[in-house]
C-alpha cells in the first residue's frame, strides 16, 4: 500500500509495511515466554499492554494471542524462530504483515483526532504509551498504541486501507478542532 | 407593535448590525439576536401558521421549548426545515421562510379550517377517512399530505460536514445555569473529571434575567466568576452551544454541539455529536413555564411571562406597548416589574389567586401597577394580533367584567422542572402538590449496572424554586454525585441569596375554571398541533382514558416540540375529565432527543466516499483501470465483468465465459475467506464443523466441504486444504469469511473450550488468482518455477513453491469445470503477480473474468452457490449433496437436525437442472406452478428457480431450481409463469449441463 501524508489537526501518515506476526499459545508458559524473548528480547505484555524494544514491539491481543511487530525484512526469520522455539507445544504462528495497513497520527491534537473515530477513553491517565487497544475506527476493526505522548500508531486491515485513510483525513480536517485533550 | 427599545439587551451588541431576510423581505437585526428577537424588533410578530387550522402564530417562548416559531432556513444545500427561531442565532445573510402557509403567511386559504374546527375534532382523521378503504390511498391521504406538514423536506445534498466525538468522564453535567455551574464548581473542586454542557451560547440560564443576587453579586457577575474558576480547573471542560440530548443505559449520554449554525461557512463541521460515557450524570436542566388555558391563548402576542421579560432584558425588544400579565404564581410579577422598568405600560396584572401574591406583588403595586386578584381572562380579542382581553372572575364561567385594551398578554401557569433527561432511562417522577408539578423522585432514579442511580438532578430540575434553593440543591446533589463516583466532596460555603418572599402558587388548569364549551374550544393546549382543551375532554369522553392513548388520539404532544408546554396542562385536563387526580393519570413517556437533532449529526463522518467501508483487493486498482463493471459483494467491490470498447455487459460476460472455456481466464479470487485452523484437536474440530470428514484428509490434498448451522441448514461451503499434521486451511465464501471465523471461535470458546485448536483469519494476507482454462498450465509453466504437472500436482492437490519468482501456494481446484489453479501469493505481491500472469498469458489468449462469468461457469457445471441455491431453509440433502455428508461420523453440527421428520420428508423441494423447451432464459426468482389452489385461493406452487442464466457455452438458457420431489421426476415438464403474463416451460434434467464426466478439469 502506498505511503502518504496528510497535514491537518494532526499529521496523519500511512506507514511502510512492517513485519507482523500473530502468535497464539499459552501466554503464561515458560516455553512461550522464552520463544517471545528469543525473537524480540521482550517480556510477554499484560492485558491491554504492549512492550517495545529497539527493533520489535509485542502487543497483547487476547488472553491467548500476541502480535509481534518488527522489521518487514526479518519477518520470515521471526516466524521460523518462533515455530522452532514452540515446537511440541500447542501454538499458532502466522505472518500477517500483508493483511495490515499501518498509520501514524502525530501532533498535539492526536488524541482529539482519534477520539472522533474510536470509542475509547483517551484521557492521558486512561491511555498512553505502553497501552494497546483493539477497537474499531469508524466502521472497521483496528488496534492502536502510542509510541510516545504525542503520537498514535494504528493498524487496520489492508482491504479497507483507503477507507481508514479517508476517515482519518476527515477527522484531522484543520477546521474541526475539538480542544478536548489539546 | 413590537419594536427594539432604545436601551437594554444584555446579549446584544447594537454596534454590529446584521442583515437577514424573512419570506424574501430584507430586515436588520444586531449581533446577539435570535431570529425571533430580530423579527420582533422588526414588528414581524406573525411567524407561521399552525399545523391543523392554519391559525396565525407567533412566538410563545424565548427558548428551546418553542412550539410556534418554526422556519425553513437557508436554501439548497443548507436548507433546514422546522428550525426554532428562538434558538436560531442570527447571522449576516440568514434566510428564513415561514412554514405551513399557502399562498402567503398573511393570507392563508388553509385558515378556513379554523372556521370548520367544530367539524375537525380530535380523532377526526381516524373517524372520517378510514372508510371506504380505497378512498384513503387515493383521495384522503394525498389531500392531507398537501394540507399538513410543517417544514419541507430538504431536496439538495447537504453541503455541511458533521462528526462524532467519544468522551469519557466522571461526571457529565447538563445545563449551564447557576445550578449546573455550582455543581461543576463543587465536583471540579473535588477533583472529578467533569464535562459541562450548556445548550445556548450563554451561561447562567434565567438567573441574570430574573435579577438574582448571589453572595452580594448580580447574577451576571457571579456567573462570570464561576466560569473563571472553572476555566482554571484542568479537570473541568465546559462547552456552550451543546445540548444534552439523551441519556441511555450505563451512563451513556448524547450531546449535540452546534458549531457553526451561528456562523455558517466557517471551516469545520456544522454539528458534533458527543457520545459520552459518564460514571455519573447531573441534569441541571432548569424548568419550563406553563401556559394558561384561556380562550384565544394562541393569538400572536400571547406569550409566556418569562419570554416577555427575556425579550426585554436579553435583547432589548418589546413585544408591545401594553402588556397584560396573567398568572397563578409570583414569578410573573417579575415580568410586570421588568416591563415597567423598561418604560412599558402594564395596564393590569390578573392574578387568578383570590389571595394574590407576596412581596413581588407588593412591589408591583408600589410601582403603580393595577393588580386584580381572583380574576382570569375570559377571552383574548384579536386575530393576527392581540387587541385586548376580557377579564372575568376565575371562579366563574367567563362573563366579561371588563375589557382591557392591550397588545401583549404575558401568561404564567407555574413552572415544570425539565425532567426529560432524568426520565429517558427510567427515572421516576412524583407529584408535588405545593407547586403543582411533576418532579424527579430522588429515590427512584435511573439505575446503572451497580444497582444505583446514575443520574442526579440539580437546581430547578429537582423542583427547587428560588435562587437560594436552587444553589443549595445544586451543591447538595453535586456532593452526592461526587460520592457516587468515589470522590470526596469539598463542601464549599453555602451561597447567601437575597430572595423575595413568595406566596404559594395555585394550580389553574382552565381559565376561568367553569369556562363554557365555546371558550374551551378556543383554549389551546398544544399550539403546534392545534389541540384544545375541548379535544382532550372529547378523547376522555370517548374512552381514551390512558394518557398514551389520549395523546395519540388527539395528537397532544406529538409535534416537533414533543409537548414541552402542553404536557402537564393536557393531562391535568384529562385527569379532571376522568374524575381522578393528576398523578394517577401520569405522564407520557419522555424519549430522547430532548429537542430535535440533525440527521447529519447522527450520521457523523459517514457520507460520500466514507459512507461505508469499501473493501478492495490488491488488484482493485487494475480492475478499476480496465473497465471493471463493479458489483458489491458484502463490503467488497468485485468486477462483475470487464467491459471492452463498446460492448454491452452481456456481451462482455459471454466473451469472458467463452474465452475461459477455450483459452485462458484469470479471476481475482482474493476475497474468498481463508481461515487457518491448527492444533492437536483441529481435525476433531473440523469434523464437527463440516458435514464431511476432514480429519482423514491427507497432507497436501484438498476437499470440498459443507458447513451447516446446528439447525441443519447449509451455511457455507469451500475447499479445505490440509497443510500439515495439525493444520488445515479452510476456504469460505467471500461474504462468509468473518462470519465463519466467528462461528468457529464461538464454538471453540463456548462449547469446546478445552479442545486444543487455534484459528486465524488470514483472508487478507493473501492475494489469490484463479488461473483457468485449457491454457492454464501453459502460462504457469512459462512463468516457471514449481512443477504444476498433472503428475506432481493432480486435481485436488496443493503445493508450496514459486511461480515466476513469486512465493506461492498453488491449489489444483476448479469451480468452473476447466483445468484450473488457484494461486495464493502474499497480498503485497498480488498486483505484481497479476501483471505477470497477464503478460505471460498474452500469447495464450488471457482475459480476466468477473463474477458473472464465474457464476455462469459454475452453473453450467451444476455447482451450487451459497445464497443462490441456499437461503437459510435449505439442507445439503435438498441439493443432492449427500455425498458430502459423512455417514461414518458420530456427530457434526446439523446432523441431529437433519434427521428430523420434516428434513427427511419425501416432499421436500430438491435441486434439479431446468432446460427450457424453447431455449429461453427463465426469469430470476420464477416459481413453478402446480395444480389447484391453496387455502388462500392462491395457485399452488411446486418449486422455484434458484439460478438462471444464458449459457454462452451451450447457447441456450440453463437453470437450477428446487422442485417438489425433483430428482424423481427427470424428464417431466414444469411451467414458470412470467411477470409479463407469459410462461416458460422447462424440462427437469440433471443440474450438470457441461462435461458431466469431469474430463476437462482433470487433465
Amino acid at each position: 500500500m502506498s505511503e502518504r501524508v496528510f497535514e491537518g489537526l494532526a499529521t496523519v501518515s500511512q506507514q511502510p509495511q512492517r513485519g507482523m506476526v500473530t502468535l497464539r499459545g499459552d501466554l503464561s508458559a515458560a516455553k512461550f515466554k522464552k520463544a517471545v524473548a528469543g525473537v524480540s528480547g521482550l517480556d510477554v505484555p499484560g492485558m491491554g499492554a504492549c512492550v517495545a524494544g529497539d527493533a520489535r514491539t509485542v502487543a497483547w491481543m487476547s488472553p491467548d494471542e500476541l502480535l509481534l511487530m518488527g522489521p518487514h525484512e526479518s519477518v520470515g526469520e521471526d516466524v521460523t524462530a518462533l515455530e522452532k522455539a514452540l515446537k511440541g507445544t500447542h501454538h499458532l504462528v502466522q505472518d500477517v504483515s500483508d493483511a495490515r495497513a499501518i498509520y501514524r497520527i502525530e501532533g498535539a491534537a492526536c488524541r482529539d483526532v482519534v477520539a472522533k473515530l474510536c470509542p475509547v477513553d483517551l484521557a492521558p491517565d486512561a491511555f498512553g504509551p505502553g497501552k494497546f487497544r483493539r477497537t474499531r475506527i469508524a466502521q472497521v476493526a483496528c488496534a492502536f498504541w502510542m509510541p510516545d505522548e504525542a503520537s498514535f500508531e494504528l493498524v487496520a486491515f489492508t482491504s479497507v486501507a483507503d477507507y481508514v485513510w479517508g476517515v482519518l483525513n476527515t477527522a484531522a480536517d484543520p477546521g474541526s478542532a475539538v480542544g478536548h485533550f489539546a | 407593535m413590537s419594536t427594539r427599545l432604545a436601551t437594554g439587551g444584555r446579549l446584544i451588541d447594537r454596534s454590529k448590525p446584521v442583515s437577514f431576510s424573512f419570506n424574501g423581505k430584507k430586515l436588520k437585526g444586531v449581533a446577539g439576536d435570535t431570529l425571533s428577537s430580530a423579527l420582533l424588533a422588526n414588528d414581524q410578530m406573525l411567524m407561521g401558521r399552525s399545523f391543523k387550522y392554519h391559525r396565525p402564530r407567533s412566538v410563545v417562548t424565548s427558548d428551546g421549548s418553542e412550539p410556534n416559531a418554526l422556519f425553513n432556513l437557508g436554501r439548497e444545500g443548507t436548507f433546514e426545515p422546522n428550525a426554532r427561531g428562538t434558538v436560531t442565532e442570527l447571522f449576516d445573510g440568514l434566510e428564513a421562510e415561514s412554514q405551513n402557509h399557502f399562498p402567503s403567511l398573511e393570507f392563508d386559504v388553509g385558515a378556513i379550517n379554523t372556521k370548520l374546527s367544530r367539524f375537525l375534532p380530535a380523532g377526526f382523521y381516524y373517524k372520517m377517512f378510514i372508510h371506504p378503504r380505497p378512498f384513503w390511498k387515493h383521495i384522503y391521504e394525498p389531500f392531507i399530505r398537501k394540507s399538513a406538514g410543517l417544514g419541507k423536506a430538504p431536496k439538495a445534498r447537504d453541503v455541511d460536514t458533521y462528526e462524532h466525538f467519544y468522551a469519557f468522564c466522571d461526571l457529565l453535567i447538563v445545563g449551564g445555569g447557576i445550578a449546573g455551574l455550582e455543581a461543576a464548581l463543587e465536583a471540579g473542586a473535588a477533583g472529578l473529571d467533569v464535562v459541562l454542557f450548556e445548550q445556548t451560547a450563554h451561561w447562567g440560564g434565567r438567573a441574570p434575567v430574573d435579577g438574582a443576587v448571589i453572595d452580594g453579586k448580580q447574577a451576571d457577575a457571579w456567573v462570570a466568576d464561576a466560569l473563571t474558576q472553572l476555566d482554571a480547573m484542568p479537570n473541568v471542560k465546559c462547552r456552550a452551544r451543546t445540548m444534552g440530548a439523551g441519556v441511555y443505559d450505563h451512563g451513556y449520554a448524547i450531546g449535540y454541539e452546534r458549531l457553526s449554525d451561528h456562523a455558517p461557512g466557517e471551516d469545520g463541521p456544522r454539528h458534533r455529536l458527543w457520545r459520552i460515557r459518564a460514571k455519573h450524570i447531573v441534569t441541571a436542566t432548569g424548568s419550563i413555564e406553563r401556559p394558561l388555558s384561556f380562550a384565544g391563548n394562541d393569538v400572536p402576542g400571547v406569550v409566556l411571562a418569562s419570554a416577555a421579560r427575556d425579550y426585554v432584558v436579553n435583547w432589548g425588544v418589546s413585544l408591545g406597548d401594553r402588556t397584560v400579565v396573567v398568572t397563578n404564581n409570583d414569578d410573573a410579577y417579575r415580568t410586570a416589574i421588568a416591563l415597567k422598568e423598561a418604560g412599558l405600560n402594564v395596564p393590569v396584572i390578573i392574578d387568578a389567586r383570590a389571595g394574590g401574591g407576596g412581596s413581588l406583588a407588593e412591589r408591583a403595586v408600589a410601582m403603580g401597577i393595577r393588580v386584580e386578584n381572583g380574576k382570569g381572562i375570559a377571552k383574548v380579542k384579536g386575530g393576527k394580533r392581540v387587541t385586548g382581553v376580557e377579564i372575568c372572575a376565575q371562579a366563574g364561567e367567563g362573563a366579561a367584567l371588563e375589557e382591557i385594551a392591550c397588545d401583549v398578554v404575558a401568561m404564567s401557569g407555574g413552572w415544570s422542572p425539565v425532567v426529560h433527561l432524568w426520565s429517558h432511562c427510567g427515572g421516576k417522577l412524583s407529584w408535588d402538590e405545593t407547586h403543582a408539578m411533576f418532579k424527579p423522585d430522588p429515590v427512584r432514579g435511573p439505575i446503572g449496572a451497580d444497582g444505583k442511580a446514575f443520574v442526579t438532578t440539580a437546581g430547578a430540575a429537582s423542583g427547587a424554586m428560588g435562587t437560594g434553593d436552587v444553589l443549595a440543591d445544586a451543591q447538595a446533589q453535586a456532593a452526592l454525585a461526587v460520592k457516587a463516583v468515589g470522590g470526596k466532596p469539598k463542601t464549599a460555603k453555602a451561597a447567601v441569596v437575597e430572595e423575595a418572599e413568595a406566596a404559594a402558587m395555585e394550580p389553574v388548569w382552565m381559565m376561568p375554571q367553569g369556562a363554557s364549551y365555546k371558550l374551551r374550544s378556543k383554549a389551546w393546549l398544544d399550539f403546534q398541533n392545534d389541540v384544545k382543551v375541548s379535544d382532550v375532554q372529547l378523547a376522555a369522553q370517548e374512552g381514551f382514558e390512558s394518557v398514551e392513548h389520549a395523546k395519540r388520539y388527539t395528537t397532544l404532544g406529538m409535534a416537533t416540540d414533543q409537548g414541552k408546554l402542553s404536557n402537564i396542562n393536557g393531562l391535568a385536563v384529562l385527569a379532571k375529565e376522568l374524575g381522578t387526580d393528576i398523578p394517577s393519570v401520569g405522564t407520557t413517556t419522555f424519549r430522547p432527543p430532548y429537542t430535535p437533532i440533525s440527521m447529519g449529526a447522527i450520521a457523523g463522518e459517514a457520507r460520500g466516499d466514507i459512507f461505508q467501508p469499501l473493501r478492495k483487493t490488491p488488484m482493485h486498482g487494475w480492475h478499476d483501470e480496465n473497465g471493471a463493471h463493479w458489483e458489491p459483494v458484502g463490503h467488497w467491490r468485485r468486477p462483475y465483468c470487464f467491459l471492452r470498447d463498446e460492448e454491452s455487459v452481456e456481451e462482455a460476460v459471454n466473451r469472458e465465459v467463452k474465452n475461459t472455456r477455450q483459452a485462458l481466464g484469470l479471476l481475482d479470487a482474493s476475497t474468498l475467506g481463508k481461515v487457518i485452523v491448527t492444533g492437536p484437536d483441529a481435525g476433531k474440530f473440523l469434523d464437527m464443523m463440516y458435514t464431511n470428514m476432514m480429519s482423514n484428509l491427507k497432507v497436501g490434498r484438498c476437499r470440498y466441504g459443507l458447513m451447516c448451522s446446528e439447525n441443519g441448514f447449509l451455511s457455507d461451503d469451500g475447499v479445505v486444504a490440509r497443510i500439515d499434521e495439525d493444520t488445515w486451511l479452510c476456504h469460505t465464501t467471500t461474504g462468509g469469511a468473518d462470519r465463519i471465523h466467528g462461528h468457529m471461535e464461538e464454538w471453540l470458546q463456548t462449547e469446546w473450550w478445552d479442545w486444543k485448536v487455534y484459528t486465524a483469519n488470514v483472508t487478507e494476507q493473501y492475494a489469490q488468482v484463479a488461473v483457468v482454462g485449457p491454457n492454464a498450465r501453459k502460462v504457469l509453466e512459462k512463468l516457471g518455477g514449481m512443477d504444476v504437472s498433472a503428475e506432481t500436482l493432480p486435481f485436488m492437490a496443493w503445493a508450496d513453491g514459486t511461480i515466476g519468482g513469486f512465493d506461492c501456494r498453488a491449489y489444483r481446484i476448479s469451480f468452473s469445470g476447466e483445468l484450473s489453479y488457484e494461486i495464493a501469493v502474499p497480498a503485497a505481491q498480488g498486483r505484481a503477480f497479476w501483471d505477470a500472469l497477464l503478460e505471460a498469458g498474452a500469447e495464450f489468449g488471457v482475459m480476466p473474468y468477473g463474477t458473472e462469468a464465474l457464476h455462469i461457469m459454475r452453473a453450467e457445471k451444476g455447482f451450487i452457490m451459497i445464497g443462490d441455491e441456499t437461503d437459510g431453509t435449505v439442507i445439503p440433502q435438498d441439493l443432492g449433496l449427500n455425498w458430502a455428508i459423512s455417514k461414518k461420523k458420530e456427530d457434526f453440527l446439523g446432523k441431529r437436525a437433519q434427521e428430523r421428520m420434516h428434513m427427511v420428508s419425501e416432499d421436500r423441494w430438491k435441486l434439479v437442472g431446468l432446460e427450457t423447451l424453447d431455449g429461453s432464459v427463465i426469469p430470476d426468482g420464477a416459481y413453478a406452478v402446480g395444480e389447484g389452489v391453496n387455502a388462500n385461493g392462491q395457485r399452488n406452487m411446486q418449486g422455484r428457480v434458484t439460478s438462471t442464466y444464458y449459457s454462452p457455452t451451450l447457447d441456450r438458457g440453463i437453470a437450477m431450481g428446487l422442485i417438489h420431489k425433483g430428482p424423481d421426476r427427470m424428464g417431466e415438464t414444469v411451467t414458470f409463469p412470467k411477470v409479463d403474463g407469459g410462461e416458460v416451460k422447462a424440462k427437469i434434467v440433471s443440474p450438470i449441463f457441461y462435461d458431466p464426466e469431469g474430463e476437462k478439469q482433470n487433465v
